[in-house]
Order: structure tokens, then sequence, then C-alpha cells
């Protein structure tokens, strides 16, 4: 099956009605959760403004550090916030940074990705070299480094993650167009005077979409954890952004009382974003990819 | 080419990723903020006491001759064997300190909480991934398989801290956090791994103190990582499982347990021994928050603590160690699996 069908099959499954339920693979069913999850996470952060019991930093609305209790249901933290409209709140800047970080790593490492690769030659080899240094080095350090340099902010902590992943997407483009430019129909375009600009966009770019949206899923999954995990070290937002990864750290100071509360909801919450990005991405990826399946 | 010559090739294609690498903390670290020592006081400082740091830490001197000073302290061997650590440079927080001592006596705890995370999460993924792999598609698989994404979705903080809550603050099974209880002291340095050198002393109660202490921080990241372990097992003993020697194998009546251990996963391994190198570098990564959650005294702690106080030497010092160390173990792994296949050297 080639990328194309396999495209046009997914598109078919993913529109109710086309095929029965009961057909759906596991791949198949993997996506619509991960969409679920993420849809669910989205709207809850869009709408909490208006469902958050209170306001999320205002100190001292309930008791100091009670565990959950009918008026406060996720509990409260050492300032007596009420946890749960931490929690309905806190997702923005998770959801903002990976969806800026994923898109400023489209824009830089797909373009560069189909040019370098495009082009051969020592430039590709150049980049190659530069491109494979950043892979192989710990990401999360990188992204640290950056962030403690910039500051604190959204399009900061974004910049600092698509630093860590632009390689990922010049990887995947350079491997694909490598093989795809050889094909005949690249050679039958150039053979009619096609410029090169024309063969990239046109004719080689819309066959490497697939693997690149397979790699932005998982993308979103890691700068989700990432992004996690620069606020838990104190790096990323300010304070009176609520986040979850900041609450996480706070209740960190919390463990030896034992306030499993302002551990636990935050954390979950972390963890079914990440979830749904990965089950998106795994899907994806094995309906994409027809040889990993079995 | 033979063995030695590939080693050699590989090792001198390090030197430009390395020189690579160093270029780029250095100017994300120098250049991109423009001036590191403005930064550092967050301009509440008099000039005058600016001036002063710039000129002890050499800030003062043109970018250029900062950049060749910088490399020149990696490099200049004298001062290595004189300290026993390269010249990284002085301590913005405490200038009479080096970055280099700081670093080199908190390196040995990462390297310790590397060792066993990476032993635990391969171990476990490899086990965990052909026991899948044997009953696939199969409740336990599906089980399996769901392990694997979910331990990849976790932050390795949030695991972390609920392991620390449960057999910690709960149980009192283990410690949290610290290499050694503080009551006991620690073993006298020979390799400045805890488990190691208290065997060395013979001091098994030192040995036994510093397993308790590593026990919480190595499970957690290996767990983490043990993920990819399993995902990759599995997708390689399914390819190799199928395949006509093993197909022979079975059928001269051999032990599925023989089978599947001696013949199918010694050769799924060698993508999994690829990965284990590349692991490393995300290993290092978890270890930074690993340490945090844990105050584990280890390179990402210092890191970490060393961004609160914007102490941006040693924050350029702590990252070109993760970054040499990281390239000296794809060179090992390379080397490894250069051996293991001789394929890899045509």
């Amino acid at each position: 099956m080639s990328s194309n069908e396999a495209k046009r099959s997914i598109l078919a499954r993913l529109i109710p009605g086309l095929t029965s339920l009961a057909k759906w693979r596991s791949s198949e069913w993997m996506v619509i959760i991960g969409i679920v999850i993420v849809l669910v996470l989205i709207v809850m952060t869009a709408i909490a403004p208006l469902i958050a019991p209170h306001d999320p930093n205002k100190s001292r609305v309930g008791p100091l550090s009670s565990p959950p209790s009918s008026q406060f249901p996720m509990g409260t933290t050492a300032l007596g916030q009420d946890m749960l409209s931490r929690v309905l709140f806190g997702g923005s800047t998770m959801l903002q940074v990976s969806a800026l970080s994923v898109l400023i790593c489209f824009l830089i490492g797909v373009p560069i990705g189909l040019f370098s690769s495009y082009v051969g030659g020592n430039l590709d080899k150049a980049v190659s070299l530069i491109i494979d240094a950043v892979y192989a080095f710990p990401g999360l350090v990188i992204a640290i480094a950056i962030a403690a340099v910039l500051g604190p902010g959204v399009i900061n902590m974004a910049l600092s993650i698509a630093v860590v992943y632009i390689p990922s997407y010049f990887r995947i483009v350079r491997s694909q167009v490598l093989s795809i430019k050889e094909l005949t129909y690249v050679e039958a375009a150039r053979s009619i005077g096609a410029r090169w600009h024309t063969i990239l966009i046109r004719y080689i770019f819309p066959n490497v979409i697939p693997s690149i949206i397979t790699v932005a899923t998982v993308n979103f999954a890691d700068a989700v954890l990432t992004a996690a995990g620069l606020t838990f070290i104190g790096l990323g937002v300010p304070v009176d952004i609520p986040d979850w990864g900041y609450d996480l750290s706070k209740g960190r100071e919390l463990l030896s009382s034992g306030g499993w509360w302002v551990i636990t909801f935050p954390g979950v919450m972390i963890i079914l974003l990440a979830l749904g990005f990965t089950f998106i991405g795994e899907g994806l990826s094995e309906l994409l990819n027809p040889k990993l399946e079995r | 080419m033979g063995l030695r010559s590939y080693i050699i090739t590989r090792i001198i294609l390090t030197i430009p990723t390395l020189l690579l690498l160093l270029t780029a903390v250095f100017l994300i670290m120098r250049v991109l903020p423009g001036d590191p020592v403005a930064l550092h006081f967050e301009k509440k400082a008099t000039p005058e006491a600016m001036e002063a740091l710039r000129h002890i830490l050499g800030m003062d001197k043109p970018l250029w001759q900062q950049y060749l000073d910088y490399i020149w302290g990696l490099v200049d061997i004298g001062y290595f064997m004189q300290h026993g650590y390269p010249n990284l440079g002085k301590s913005m927080q405490v200038t009479t300190e080096e970055v280099g001592g700081q670093i080199f006596s908190a390196f040995p705890a990462t390297l310790e909480l590397a060792i066993y995370s990476i032993i635990i999460a391969s171990v476990m993924g490899v086990l965990l991934g052909v026991a899948s792999s044997k009953a696939y598609n199969s409740v336990s698989d599906h089980l399996i398989r769901g392990f694997g994404i979910i331990a990849y979705a976790i932050p390795v903080f949030f695991l972390g801290i609920v392991l620390q809550l449960i057999f910690g603050v709960y149980l009192h099974w283990v410690p949290t956090g610290l290499r050694i209880s503080p009551t006991v002291e620690p073993p006298a340095t020979v390799t400045g791994l805890y488990t190691v050198d208290s065997l060395i002393e013979g001091n098994l109660f030192k040995f036994v103190e510093s397993v308790k202490a590593l026990l919480l921080p190595s499970l957690t990241l290996g767990i983490i990582l043990s993920g990819v372990f399993v995902r990759l097992t599995r997708t390689n003993m399914l390819e190799t499982l199928r395949l006509e020697y093993v197909t022979a194998a079975r059928a001269r009546g051999l032990k599925e347990s023989t089978v599947t251990y001696r013949y199918a996963l010694r050769n799924a391994f060698l993508p999994i021994l690829t990965m284990m190198g590349l692991q490393f570098a995300l290993l290092l990564g978890g270890a930074v928050l690993t340490e945090t959650t844990f105050s584990w005294p280890g390179l990402g702690k210092y890191i970490v603590n060393r961004i609160n106080f914007r102490d941006y030497t040693a924050i350029q010092g702590a990252i070109v160690m993760f970054g040499v160390f990281v390239t000296l173990v794809s060179l090992v792994v390379d080397i490894l699996y250069a051996y293991l296949d001789p394929r890899i050297r045509l």
C-alpha cells in the first residue's frame, strides 16, 4: 500500500459512516482515543475560566494543604489555593508551548530537510553533520540551557524545545527525499523542464507529508513532557500562571507531609495529555507504515 | 576495513563533532544572552562590580580570545594533570571555585545513577519485549505493549515523586534523597561510585546503604526508559522469530527457551544495543529531572542549582561535560557494534 493510499484509507475511516466501527483496527482506535483525550483537555483548558469554582491563583480560598473534601474535590495547596481550579487552568502553557514548538520545528526543519537533501553534495553533508550533533545531544539539557538563557515565557520555552526536535524533522524529511528524488516521476518532471522549486514543492513535498505528520504527533508528546520538565525545575512560566509542572514541583515540597493530592492530580493530567498525543502518533505511524503492522 | 582502522577513523570523526558541540554551547551561553555578567546580577550591581567580575572571569577580553581560552582550557593536559579536572573556568557565584572541580565531584553520582538505570531499563525491557513477542496478539502482549506506551508518557519526575511517596514516606522502606544515609560516612573515593567504593573498602554495610539509596532513583529512571526497549525488542523478536533459521532450530528439537534466547534474541540484540547508545542521551536528560526529584547530588542537580544563581560559567561547564560524555558513549557503542557486526566495517 502506498502512503497515498494509506492516507486516503485513514480519511475514509476517520469519517464515521464510511466503515462500521466493528471493522476498525486497533491502530485506528488508538488514533481516535488519542484525539478524544487531546480535544477534551483542550476544551477543558479553554473553558476553565467559566467552570473553575475559584480563582486558581487566589490563596486562602480554603484551609492550607487540606486533602480532597466535598468543598475542594482535589484538595488545596500549601497556600490554600483550590487544586481543582489550578488543574483546570494548568494545561494552558503546556498546550501553547507544544503547539508552538511543533509549528517552529515544522517551519524550520522541513524546508531545511527538503532543500539540503534535494541539493545534496557538500551542503547536505555539512548540514547533516550539524543536525546530527544536535540530535545526539541530551534534548532536555539543550532545552534547559536555552531556556535558562532566554528566561521564562511561552515563546522562549517553545523555542528551546523546538531546537531539540528540529533534527527529527530534518532527518525524516531527508531520508524520504533521498529515495523519492530518484523515482521516475521526479525524473520525468525534470525532463519536461520543471524548475527545481516546483519539483520540490509540488512533486516531492506532498509525498513526505505522511511521515512528517507522524513525527509531529510524537513530537507533541515529547514537547508536553519537556515543557513539564522545564516548569518542574523552575524554568519556564512566571509564577502567576497556573501550570501542572510547576504544581508538581510544589507538591514535591509537601512530600514528607504526605500531601499526595498536590502531586497526583497535576501529574495525571500531564500523563493524559502526553498519552493522548502518543496514542495518535503510535496509531498513525502504524497506519502509515503498514510494514510495521502484522 | 579492519577493526583497528575502523576504530581510528571513528575516533578522528569524533573531533569535529566535539568541536561543533563546544562552539554551539559557547554561542548559546556567551553570545545569545548578550552579557552573561549583567544577566547574572539581574542589573542590580554597580558597573564597577560587574567590571570586576568580568575581569576575574576573563570576559573583558575580545570574544574570539574568550573562545580560544575556552577551547584551550579543555585540551590543556598540563592543567588536567595538576588539578585532576579540566579548566572550565571559575564559578560566577563563588569566584574562588573552579567549575571543573565542582563538576568532577558531582559527575560520579550521575554516572552511578545512569549505569544502574540503563541496566534496569534494558533487562526489564528485553525480558518484557521477548515475553510480548512470544505471546503475540494475546492479552499479555497487549498489556506489555500498553506498559511500553504508558511508560513513555509518564513524566520521570512524577513517577519519582509517587515512588518516593509510597516507599519512602508511607512505608519507610528506603531513604528519600541523598546517595547514602546522612548518618553513614561515604566510602573513601576511588571510583566515586559508592556501590563500587564500599566494596573496595570491604564494607558490606555501606554497600547495602548505598544500594538502598540508589534503588528508587534508578528504578524510576529505569522504568521510564524500559518502554523504548520493550517496543524495540518486541518488533525485532517478531521479525527474527519468523526467520527460517529459527524454524530450523525448532525442527531440530531444541528447547523453546534455547531457541528464543540463544538463537533469536542473539540476532535481535544488535539494534537493541544501538538503541542503548542512543538512549544514553535520553537517560542523561532524564537524570537531570530524576536528580532534582530525589535530591541526588549529581551533575543534573548541579545544573538546576546553578540556574537559580544564574551562574552561566557553571551551566556552560556542566553542559560541556554532558556533551563530552554522550559523545564518548556513542563512540564506545559504535566500536562495540562494529566488533559484534563485521558488516558495519565494510
